[in-house]
């Protein structure tokens, strides 16, 4: 028994002083990176999975346009549904938008104006179509068609 | 000096990392990574009205067609093809067929590093395909009722072609060539080389105007 009496003098604390630190660290980070969310999107978002995938360039030249079946089935009905800032448009009022969305920008940046859409993947073409159609009668060329990286291939 | 039992002066920071905690868990619940990420494309100018519609003047052969219906099915070069993921090697034994090259292809050619040519000697040089890449052109065509996630699988396949093609030139991969740095000037130059001379053509046609 006199064996397994043998105590060592080391402390078995971890030492916590710099606990404080580590979590302030960690909290600046996520701090930083965070962006928080400006508008309320009312229609699903299930982005479509992509490999080719190109990274935005200048967030500030960014607008978005947002399609998808309306959350709120109820209120809205199922037909995927077009969204811009916060609110629901209609087709005809893309050139508008886009139109506004230029108006923010200096003038020399107006042309290079980049529109993402972030389309549920549940959402036919028809309705993509016409989005592309109006973005080439408001002179707004570039767009991105948002979507997730593929996880497999 | 002589005084004793002052109050002391210190904050109790015992429960900082509390407090720390409470703010990170805030932060860590509202925070949404941006994934800003995407197929970027260009659309074509809105047609003039006081124009005719232009003639298409390419030959056919130079022509890859891609179609797919409502029924998210597709035709390429006018056989069906089930597996949308094969696409991206047809489309780059497409672009890189050499079949008919003008003076400008045979420069493009003569570029390429072995890798590519030893690919074109096996599968390219066919009469009845793309003449050379300046000329080729990849028209995609889908219908009102095709699935947006079928659409975005097929551009990311002509895209990844391109990318494989441009990359080979420079001798690096499809994803590598994707993140060069464009304000890098050795990254830019890395580019503007692997570009040079392959058009990245990718037609995205109309669709029809009805729908079933």
């Amino acid at each position: 028994m006199a064996k397994f009496r043998k105590k060592s003098n080391t402390s078995q604390d971890i030492p916590t002083a710099a606990l404080p630190d580590i979590i302030f660290m960690l909290l600046f980070f996520f701090m930083v990176t965070t962006v928080l969310r400006e508008t309320d999107i009312l229609v699903k978002q299930l982005l479509p999975r992509a490999v080719q995938l190109t990274k935005l360039e200048r967030k500030s030249l960014v607008s978005y346009i947002y399609v998808g079946e309306p959350k709120l089935i109820n209120l809205y009905g199922k037909e995927p549904k077009i969204q811009v800032n916060d609110v629901f448009v209609e087709i005809s009022d893309i050139v508008q938008f886009v139109n506004q969305e230029k108006d923010k920008l200096n003038e020399a940046e107006r042309d290079q104006i980049t529109i993402a859409m972030k389309v549920d993947v549940e959402s036919k073409m028809g309705i993509i179509s016409d989005i592309q159609q109006e973005l080439r009668e408001a002179n707004a060329r570039k767009v991105l068609y948002s979507s997730l990286k593929a996880i497999d291939l | 000096m002589g005084r004793k039992n002052r109050p002391t002066t210190e904050i109790p920071n015992g429960s900082m990392a509390d407090i720390a905690f409470l703010l990170l868990i805030f932060f860590l619940v509202t925070t949404t990574i941006a994934s800003d990420r995407g197929i970027a494309m260009l659309l074509p100018p809105k047609p003039d009205p006081n124009q005719p519609p232009p003639e298409v003047t390419k030959n056919d052969r130079n022509i890859f067609k891609i179609l797919a219906n409502s029924q998210d099915k597709l035709l390429v070069e006018d056989e069906p093809l089930t597996d949308v993921y094969e696409l991206q090697e047809l489309v780059k034994i497409f672009i890189l067929n050499f079949g008919n090259p003008t003076e400008e292809g045979v420069t493009i050619y003569n570029s390429l590093p072995p890798s590519l040519k030893s690919f074109i000697s096996t599968n390219g040089r066919r009469t009845d395909s793309s003449d050379d890449p300046t000329e080729a052109v990849v028209s995609f065509k889908a219908d009102r009722g095709t699935s947006y996630e079928l659409f975005v699988q097929v551009l990311d396949q002509i895209n990844g072609a391109y990318n494989e093609v441009y990359g080979a030139r420079v001798g690096i991969s499809a994803t590598e060539f994707l993140q060069l740095d464009k304000d890098d000037p050795i990254q830019k130059n890395k580019y503007t080389a692997a570009r040079q001379g392959i058009p990245r053509a990718i037609s995205i046609a109309e669709p029809n105007k009805i729908a079933r």
